[in-house]
């Protein structure tokens, strides 16, 4: 906070009102609501509900489709953030390197941010299209067998791949900047001591990024978890089975099309538990790495 | 710097395949966006462009008919802008506002209020998906653009950027505007305001960007077609592909992932140093 403010006045209170208003009506009100309605129980018109303690809650943690979403979920964010963070800082290291056309590349790789996740869905859904999809073909001349409308899979190495596809361009931005941030000392010494760039890499310049990985491992997760509802919901649509539905794609697909409001609550209340605690830990390590 | 002839060949070489490997996917999409659909269905995706650009895409943005609802993508691209307008300009007034308070002024509920922002970062609004919706339609906002709008910028992203910038701000600029007699408000749009110029334009295009892309709430909220953003149309195109026993469709969707992905990356792509500089200060 300041050393110099401004003293005791209603002043403050008319500056905060616009966002504290629509924080209660959009988000304080709506978070309450899915904490009451996971605890209640309606009947199947709607008309009356009663109160069942954990029962909701029991029920997802011991549904079968649910474990298979949390697993899925699992996988598909652990690859999406590991192969989109190794892919970008590949690509970054190396136009850091470059020095004609240097502008040009970093223009061509960072625009993908722009890209609606849902658009990169269709995009890569067209590729594997049976009847003409580019890549689908491909695979099945190199002799792959491959069908990801049946085979869960295939199903997953393509929402994979679109949703990689999708986050390059974000980690690129981040790993650019931060190599643009280390010293162009460090880097000189570096190089005079040592011929060898992958082990002038190993040893200066990834440690130097660390911060920077340790972050965008925490940002990633949270792509995976939420904004690839778009990519899945265009493309897969959590088929073959309910192997690529994600928690999130889960809790939409049981509260609006399957209308189990109870069930679909104690999802997300299950949801918002488990994302408090990764932005905790995102946030203590955002304060921790001010005070380096 | 020292660096052999075949490191920086191979940087190239790894630096044009990253780029083909981004770029493929959207050429052959604009590339088979103008052919005409008997040519797609028998030739599969194209990599060269056709001859009917001019075709496709003004009948998708001037005639209702071809598009599956009644509305046309014209309306469409017209629907995302208010909505990336409109969340972005919201979400920077009423985050410069809020962090004012908190940064500027000592007062009882500051620590209080300040954890309630900081809150709605905890649970983004696809975990509570179901239960803001029904608060919408309690308030009769279901196919309003202020039903669109307002529930998404219930959140404290830029709130916390805004926080970050004025705490840098010297305090010998309150100090100075104090003994010339500003008050609060004189000293927020004399001084602050503009001291964060380069900074709200930066916050201001990640915001446009990222209203233009929502996806799941517009596709809640919006069940007019007349309020289908161009992000919402791709999907009911996509969903009508199949229907009739016709041909599908392809280059009808092709030409509105086109047109859908042209704004946000052309604000990207013209405006990439401030966009660069908000999204790492932001860090998100």
């Amino acid at each position: 906070m300041k050393r110099v403010q401004f003293g005791h006045s209603p002043v403050p209170y008319l500056f905060v009102a616009p966002q504290i208003i629509i924080i209660a009506i959009f988000f304080l009100w709506p978070a309450a609501q899915a904490v009451h309605q996971s605890f209640l129980l309606e009947d199947a018109f709607g008309m009356s509900s009663q109160f069942v303690w954990f029962r909701n809650f029991n029920d997802v943690l011991s549904s079968p489709s649910w474990l298979k979403s949390a697993g899925f979920t699992v996988v598909f964010s652990s690859l999406v953030a590991v192969l989109s963070i190794a892919i970008s800082l590949f690509l970054a290291v190396r136009a850091d390197e470059v020095i004609r056309g240097a502008k040009v590349y970093k223009t061509l790789l960072m625009w993908g941010y722009a890209v609606a996740p849902p658009v990169a869905g269709l995009l890569g859904i067209m590729l594997f299209n049976p009847l003409m999809g580019d890549l689908y073909i491909l695979f099945n001349k190199m002799g792959l067998d491959f069908n990801h409308i049946q085979n869960g899979n295939d199903a997953t190495f393509v929402v994979v791949l679109i949703a990689v596809w999708k986050q390059v361009s974000v980690n690129f931005i981040f790993f650019l900047s931060g190599l643009q941030g280390i010293p162009k000392s460090v880097t000189e010494a570096a190089t005079l001591d040592c011929k060898s760039a992958g082990r002038r890499f190993w040893t200066i310049t990834f440690p130097l990024l660390a911060p920077t990985t340790f972050f965008l491992m925490v940002i990633n997760l949270t792509y995976a978890f939420f904004e690839t509802f778009g990519i899945i919901d265009v493309s897969t649509k959590g088929a073959p089975g309910g192997s690529t539905a994600t928690l999130v794609y889960k809790v939409y697909v049981d509260g609006f099309l399957g209308a189990d409001m109870g069930g679909s609550s104690a999802q997300s209340v299950l949801l918002m538990i488990m994302v408090s605690v990764l932005t905790v830990f995102q946030f203590r390590f955002i304060e921790r790495k001010i005070h380096y | 710097m020292y660096q052999s002839k075949w490191r920086s060949l191979t940087n190239h070489i790894i630096l044009i395949l990253g780029s083909l490997f981004m770029i493929m996917p959207v050429w052959i999409a604009f590339a088979s966006s103008t052919h005409t659909r008997e040519f797609l269905f028998q030739n599969g995706l194209q990599f060269m462009p056709g001859g009917h650009f001019f075709d496709n895409y003004g009948k998708i943005l001037f005639d209702q008919s071809a598009t599956k609802g009644r509305v046309t993508a014209l309306q469409m691209l017209f629907n995302s802008m208010v909505l990336g307008l409109g969340f972005a300009i919201g979400k920077v007034i009423i985050s410069m506002m809020a962090a004012y308070a908190i940064v500027y002024f000592r007062f009882r509920l500051a620590m209080p209020l300040f954890w309630v922002i900081f809150a709605t970062l905890l649970l983004p609004l696809e975990v509570r998906i179901v239960p803001s919706y029904e608060v919408v339609a309690k308030l009769g906002l279901l196919n309003s653009y202020t039903g669109l709008i307002l529930p998404l910028i219930a959140s404290a992203t830029g709130t916390f950027f805004f926080r970050q910038f004025y705490r840098s701000v010297p305090d010998e600029l309150l100090e100075a505007a104090r003994l010339d007699g500003a008050g609060p408000w004189r000293f927020f749009i004399d001084i602050l305001v503009p001291l964060s110029v380069t900074m709200i334009a930066a916050i201001f295009i990640i915001m446009f960007v990222v209203g233009w892309n929502q996806y799941l709430w517009p596709l809640l909220m919006t069940t007019d077609d007349q309020l289908y953003t161009i992000v919402i149309g791709i999907k009911q195109v996509y969903n009508s592909l199949y229907e009739g026993g016709q041909i599908p469709q392809f280059p009808k969707a092709f030409a509105l992932t086109i047109m859908a992905s042209i704004p946000p990356v052309l604000v990207v792509v013209i405006f990439q140093r401030m966009f660069i500089r908000g999204l790492v200060e932001t860090e998100k």
